[in-house]
């Protein structure tokens, strides 16, 4: 009885130090396969806006993603009733305006170029407007809104500052917290 | 303390120290396989042989392998393809050997299903073999990524997205497997070791378990019927040879697995020297590119299944259809209700079951290979509900299977 307490005892005692040791080793280990500070300190990336064309996508990069950047005509503009989304049920047209970015006098789609789905890389078709995704079959209008499913939203919106006649990627803007407060974007 | 003599022999003096003659009982001449089995009983053999040739081919490969996103691409198909001698051996074996494992495998799993061999005792050996099905997915997964074409990135990106959980968007989780935002050198470096070193090691402590799952209840039989053993091996050992029901592992039952083992190498081989492009997806010979998808991703051949009840769904929905094919067939044993252990021909409406199974299987596996267009989805998406549903009524047609 006397040695079963004791041994009782080395059995716990061993257990805490076991324990607390477990614990410490798995938050290294889970701290160890986190992004580096380099990696998490690369990028912010700046676009300068008058360079684009309209109707012309244009792919930039910023933390390794493909950066979408399509500069809307007047006739995409106008069309926007047209969109219907397969999602929602819903024209397109009320939420269009609010996902575009306005630099000076002109309205750009800004987007992370990867499909909300599953992370491929969408194709423009600008005869159509439209991006389709290859992988599972989602489309998206000249907004980056979600047109057909899989995907469960729009393009993400990257996190944006409009100066002067350039964008900041990587800098929340007052017009960037908007969108996030208003559901946007994620 | 052990008593020890003045060895007379080599294997004397081992006997003494190591039981190496109880061990060889054990592990080969006294260890008992039924007779009433057929040439499905060698896959097991025929597995750890394509295992074994996939570590040899392995061990060459990473002695020239850069695990680097800059040297990566061309460490395969300059250094080892050109220059290193007979390194285009090791990789076309290393290639097919990892697609036709997973052929394997799919014999040896659906030979477990059609004869009962997951039931009364067995469900052990079932579980384990499906935890290195899971183990072997995730090493032919990481092995995938270590070329880094475009291939390899663009499944490492739409995989690791998956643990975003759809709509719970948990791109914190993403970027901790990934170690970036997208994957990049972290992600490489990490499955390269997870492929080398930490799967393969779980998959060696797996066979040991598999393995170790079948002393007690045995290797099943044609007719799933339950052999005493120690009866059995008695009267073989007494001389009646042709009356005992089971034979030696070793050398008897061996001489005709390896026999097996010898028709699938002629066949493995053949595969290897004049066509091992069918392991060799055209679109890795193009080296990673983060600004261009594909225009068509699928996963090789033995994913496609489980890839194709993903695709027809929304993503939340199909995120759970996938969660739920990865881990049903584990559940088998217990979703079975019948207490028969026969050859599936035997048991009324599981007979129609399982080839309902297999086909099911073989339609979702075509449709996940052709591109994301009408018929296939549609067929797809039924395919995909055929395989949820036959799970559903598995419990139910085995509750009520009559006695055989």
């Amino acid at each position: 009885m006397k040695d079963n307490s004791r041994r009782g005892f080395m059995g716990k005692a061993f257990g805490a130090v076991a324990g607390v040791g477990a614990v410490a080793s798995l938050y290294a280990m889970k701290k160890s396969w986190d992004p580096l500070p380099s990696v998490k300190a690369a990028g912010f990336t700046t676009l300068d806006m008058s360079a684009y064309k309209e109707n012309e996508l244009v792919v930039e990069k910023w933390r390794g993603k493909p950066i979408f950047v399509l500069k809307q005509s007047k006739e995409m503009l106008d069309t926007e009733g047209e969109n219907m989304s397969k999602v929602t049920g819903k024209t397109t047209a009320t939420i269009d305006k609010t996902r575009l970015i306005k630099v000076g006098d002109a309205h750009y789609m800004v987007t992370i170029g990867l499909c909300t789905h599953l992370g491929c890389i969408p194709g423009y078709n600008p005869d159509k407007k439209s991006f389709l995704c290859a992988c599972h079959g989602g489309m998206y209008d000249d907004t980056g809104m979600v047109t057909k499913s899989p995907p469960p939203r729009g393009l993400d919106i990257p996190p944006f500052k409009i100066k002067g006649n350039t964008l900041v990627l990587g800098e929340e803007g007052p017009e960037y917290k908007k969108m996030k407060e208003t559901g946007i974007t994620l | 303390m052990a008593h020890f003599t003045k060895a007379t022999s080599i294997k004397d003096w081992l006997n003494q120290r190591l039981a190496i003659e109880k061990v060889e009982k054990v592990m080969a001449s006294e260890y008992w396989i039924p007779k009433n089995i057929n040439f499905l009983w060698a896959m097991g053999m025929v597995l750890v042989i394509t295992f074994t040739m996939l570590l040899v081919s392995g061990i060459f490969l990473l002695m020239y392998y850069q695990p680097n996103v800059n040297l990566a691409f061309d460490s395969v198909n300059y250094t080892i393809m050109r220059e290193v001698d007979f390194g285009w051996l090791w990789r076309h074996v290393h290639g097919v050997a990892a697609s036709v494992v997973f052929l394997i495998i799919y014999i040896h799993m659906f030979t477990a299903i059609y004869y009962g061999s997951y039931k009364k005792g067995r469900e052990m050996i079932w579980i384990s073999g499906m935890l290195l099905f899971v183990a072997f997915s995730a090493e032919a997964f990481s092995g995938y990524m270590l070329p880094w074409g475009q291939m390899s990135y663009w499944a490492g990106m739409v995989i690791t997205n998956l643990f975003s959980g759809g709509s719970l968007h948990a791109d914190g989780l993403v970027e901790w497997i990934r170690g970036d935002y997208v994957p990049a050198q972290a992600f490489l470096n990490r499955f390269f070791m997870l492929h080398v070193l930490l799967v393969p090691l779980a998959i060696i402590g797996l066979i040991g378990l598999h393995f170790g799952a079948l002393r007690i209840p045995h290797v099943n039989n044609q007719d799933g019927e339950e052999i005493d053993f120690d009866e059995e091996s008695k009267k073989y050992l007494a001389g009646d040879k042709a009356g005992s029901k089971v034979i030696r592992f070793a050398n008897d039952f061996m001489s005709k697995d390896m026999l097996v083992v010898a028709i699938y190498l002629v066949f493995f081989f053949y595969l290897v020297f004049f066509h091992y492009d069918f392991a060799m997806d055209p679109v890795n010979f193009d080296p990673a590119n983060g600004l261009k998808t594909p225009t068509h991703i699928y996963p090789e051949w033995y994913f496609l299944w489980s890839y194709e009840i993903l695709r027809p769904f929304s993503t939340n929905i199909g995120l759970m259809a996938f969660a739920f094919a990865q881990v049903i067939f584990m559940l088998l044993p217990f979703l079975d209700r019948s207490p028969n252990t026969v050859p599936a021909s035997r048991r009324g409406l599981f007979k129609y079951w399982f080839w309902a199974m297999l086909i099911d299987m073989i339609v979702l596996t075509a449709m996940g290979k052709v591109p994301p267009i009408e018929p296939f989805g549609t067929i797809g998406f039924y395919a995909a509900l055929t395989f949820i549903g036959l799970w559903i009524a598995l419990p139910i047609i085995t509750m009520f299977e009559k006695k055989a």
